[in-house]
């Protein structure tokens, strides 16, 4: 089996052959530096799709190396948007640091009764590894590097929904600029999603509790004739 | 100097860092990878805590279940604090927005957390997340310390602790990114680095970074370590590649079977225990398999949805309708950084350890499923107090760069260094002989025979080395930092081992198979002599 992996230093793929078969690629990339090129650099840990450390692109698409199955003839590539450190290794803190504008925690917490039905609002979101697939696989980051992206807003929808978080405004006002609108709800973070998250889903109910309260869709006002009364509401739908 | 230097950024480092940071310190938090990478993530089951959500429970049943695993190597005082403490660590974690599994009940607050049995418990005791407790936990740990601002330094490799006098005085890094080595200097120092379940390479449930990197550098700086040879074997990792399937799987109802069909023994005992059954049937010649068809299709997703997942993946098995190939691997190391009631570190004054890197004797011979998550949370709190009461009563005067120098020195030699043994081969040698002859059932034929060929690799070190010779995002010498920690931990793991002529617990040696109080109801403890520090 032959798959080829783009090296940083020389901004070629480069190719390796390999005797294996039905093998994750971490086991391969792992094998590759053991046995052939101990300069190869790529990030792992865990190896049970958990500890969020391994994404790579396979063939253009976000995979975990340690849950993908390598097939003969595979382009492996670091994640897009990511600024690349060496090889697979890429720099995370930017990305990180969308969490922080998000302020996705729980603001102010009140005694609450949940129930199982209230876990499973938030269970899927809460899946997350924080393995930065979706926002590799973010279209917006092309044209806005500040975006607060995929992962975050899932986060941020998240502590919005918990039933002990008394202040749910806090959050909603912090995910307005560079957030739930700059989304063009085109899912491919859901599709990069290893965890089976849709923060596609998400960032729409964001933009609905946005508009519960009292903001409004910016895409709708730059395309409105600017004459308030105009005859209709543009959130009300048809 | 900051106040509190804490390295390793896993649930008990996170938590450490919460406390410290609440109770006045400035807190900084170093680890080798990011927060959530961390092993924790991989905690499945639950945590412990006896709120009698679902049924009758006491702190008393929980102190009780505990003492009797830990099979008379324990501080009771430990354990009835950390037990004590469980309610009120769920009551903290709950108001910081872990999202629990529910009951419903009607009830409110900690009273709505479902709760589920585990091996070893007399209740229905561990609160959960579905099968992703520990991975829920450590992330809204992380989401907690961005609210708080707490510091961090990410993609720091630990080398050193900085000693003089014995007393701790900050630590030395390898900065991944750019090769350089650093000192930071702090009043206090809480090692949160992990245990050393990394050494049964290929046949552990663990990352492969979890080297006992805090455990090795505590003891080339004069701290003792103690009962290493104490390492948990989970009855239940998928047979090809060691992946964990959770100890809720048989919580929840599922069987342990034989080739011939035959359950061979009650599930729900200690994991050392359950270990030592599926070895026996190994060594009659029968496979073994987890069986949990009978739960059905919907409560298997439901309740153990991760499991399904690695199960297709990794084994290409359907546990719906398919028997699990299982075998036991190495899981958790009871043993490690001998502390003292306020987690300080015994050898090295005005340095804490917390989690698994830890030995608190809360967990003695066999650790019980669902106290690790509870150790991390409530041991983590009181470390991170302890270190900040420590750095506001202390005078600590500024260490100079000795250690700084000689960490930089070895790391240039490195990059000098010939290399004519690859120790990637080695890695994968040590894995297979601690798994076969530092296992489940041990002797001392066979350790003997270990204990040399690890000596044997020892003056091998020598021909080993990195033939990567980037200066900066090195990972061939992390791995080789990593492998010298675990060659310099496995002398002291083997060495324990024979030295306890006696079974108890995890540790199960064939020709003296039991209990012996009167000679072995002590810890066996390892600190280097001055001179040969």
């Amino acid at each position: 089996m032959t798959i080829s992996i783009l090296r940083s230093e020389s901004n070629t793929a480069q190719t390796y052959t390999l005797d294996v078969q039905e093998e994750t690629l971490l086991h391969v990339l792992t094998e590759i530096k053991e046995t052939q090129d101990s300069t190869l650099t790529f990030t792992a840990g865990c190896r049970a799709s958990v500890c969020g450390t391994c994404a790579v692109r396979v063939n253009g698409k976000e995979e975990l190396a340690c849950a993908y199955k390598v097939q003969d003839g595979d382009v492996i590539e670091p994640l897009q948007y990511h600024p690349v450190l060496r090889d697979l290794k890429v720099d995370k803190n930017k990305a990180k640091e969308t969490l922080e504008k998000s302020t996705t925690w729980l603001h102010s917490f009140t005694e609450a009764s949940p129930t199982h039905q209230d876990e499973k609002l938030t269970e899927r979101q809460t899946d997350c590894i924080l393995c930065d697939s979706c926002y590799s696989a973010c279209p917006v980051y092309a044209v806005n590097p500040e975006f607060l992206g995929p992962f975050a807003l899932t986060r941020a929808y998240r502590y919005s929904v918990d039933k002990r978080e008394e202040n749910v405004k806090e959050i909603i006002d912090n995910v307005q600029t560079n957030g739930v609108w700059d989304c063009t709800l085109c899912g491919e973070c859901t599709l990069a999603c290893p965890k089976g998250i849709d923060p596609k889903m998400d960032i729409t109910m964001l933009r609905g509790e946005s508009l519960r309260q009292g903001y409004t869709d910016p895409n709708f006002a730059n395309q409105s004739f600017g004459t308030p009364d105009f005859g209709f509401d543009p959130n009300s739908g048809f | 100097m900051i106040d509190v230097l804490i390295i390793g950024s896993g649930g008990a480092g996170l938590t450490a860092a919460l406390s410290a940071k609440d109770v006045g310190a400035s807190v900084l938090v170093v680890g080798k990878a990011y927060p959530t990478n961390s092993q924790t993530s991989m905690a499945q089951g639950g945590m412990n805590a006896a709120l009698g959500n679902v049924g009758e429970d006491s702190i008393e049943s929980h102190v009780e279940d505990t003492v009797k695993s830990a099979r008379g190597l324990c501080d009771e005082n430990m354990i009835e604090r950390m037990c004590g403490s469980a309610p009120s660590a769920i009551k903290w974690l709950e108001s910081i927005g872990v999202p629990f599994s529910r009951l419903d009940n009607g009830k409110s607050g900690i009273n709505t957390v479902a709760q589920r049995k585990m091996g070893g418990a007399s209740a229905k005791r561990a609160c959960y997340a579905q099968d992703y407790t520990g991975l829920k936990i450590l992330h809204t740990l992380y989401d907690t310390c961005l609210k708080h601002k707490i510091e961090f330094l990410d993609e720091h490799y630990l080398m050193s602790l900085v000693v003089e006098d014995e007393v701790a005085k900050g630590a030395t890094f390898l900065d991944i990114r750019t090769g350089e080595v650093k000192q930071i200097n702090a009043k206090s120092v809480i090692m949160a680095t992990g245990g050393y379940g990394g050494i049964y390479h290929n046949y552990t449930t663990n990352m492969t970074s979890a080297t006992g990197d805090g455990i090795a550098a505590v003891l080339r700086a004069g701290g003792a370590v103690s009962d290493m040879e104490f390492v948990q074997f989970h009855p239940t990792a998928l047979k090809g590649s060691s992946i964990l399937i959770s100890e809720s799987a048989r919580g929840e109802g599922g069987y342990l079977v034989n080739t011939d069909g035959e359950r061979f023994i009650d599930e729900l005992k200690p994991r050392d225990v359950v270990a030592r059954a599926i070895f026996e049937q190994f060594q009659k010649g029968q496979e073994v398999f987890l069986d949990v068809r009978h739960l059905g299709e919907e409560k298997l997703m439901e309740l153990l949805p991760q499991e399904v997942e690695l199960c297709k993946l990794h084994e290409n098995v359907n546990p719906a309708t398919e028997l699990i190939p299982i075998k036991p691997v190495a899981h958790y190391s009871m043993g490690g950084i001998d502390v003292n009631s306020i987690m300080e570190v015994d050898g090295i004054q005005g340095c804490f350890a917390v989690g698994e890197c830890s030995n608190a004797k809360v967990h003695g011979a066999n650790r019980l499923g669902g106290n690790s998550l509870l150790e991390i949370t409530t041991f983590g709190k009181f470390a991170g107090e302890h270190a900040h009461r420590y750095a506001s009563t202390t005078t600590v005067q500024e260490p100079d760069d000795t250690q700084l120098q000689q960490d930089r020195q070895y790391i240039q030699n490195l990059y000098a260094q010939e290399v004519r043994l690859n120790f990637y081969g080695q890695k994968e040698k040590l894995g297979k002989l601690f798994y076969e002859k530092v296992g489940i059932v041990r002797n001392n034929k066979d350790l003997n025979y270990a204990l040399e060929e690890i000596i044997a690799m020892q003056e091998n070190f020598a021909r080993m080395g990195i033939t990567d010779k980037s200066p900066t995002n090195n990972t061939n010498l992390i791995d080789f930092l990593e492998f010298a920690n675990m060659i310099l931990l496995s002398s002291t793991i083997i060495s324990a081992a024979i030295a306890r002529d006696e079974s108890r617990g995890a540790h199960y040696k064939e020709e003296f198979s039991k209990q012996d109080d009167e000679k072995f109801k002590n810890h066996i403890v390892f600190q280097w002599k001055k001179e040969n520090a």
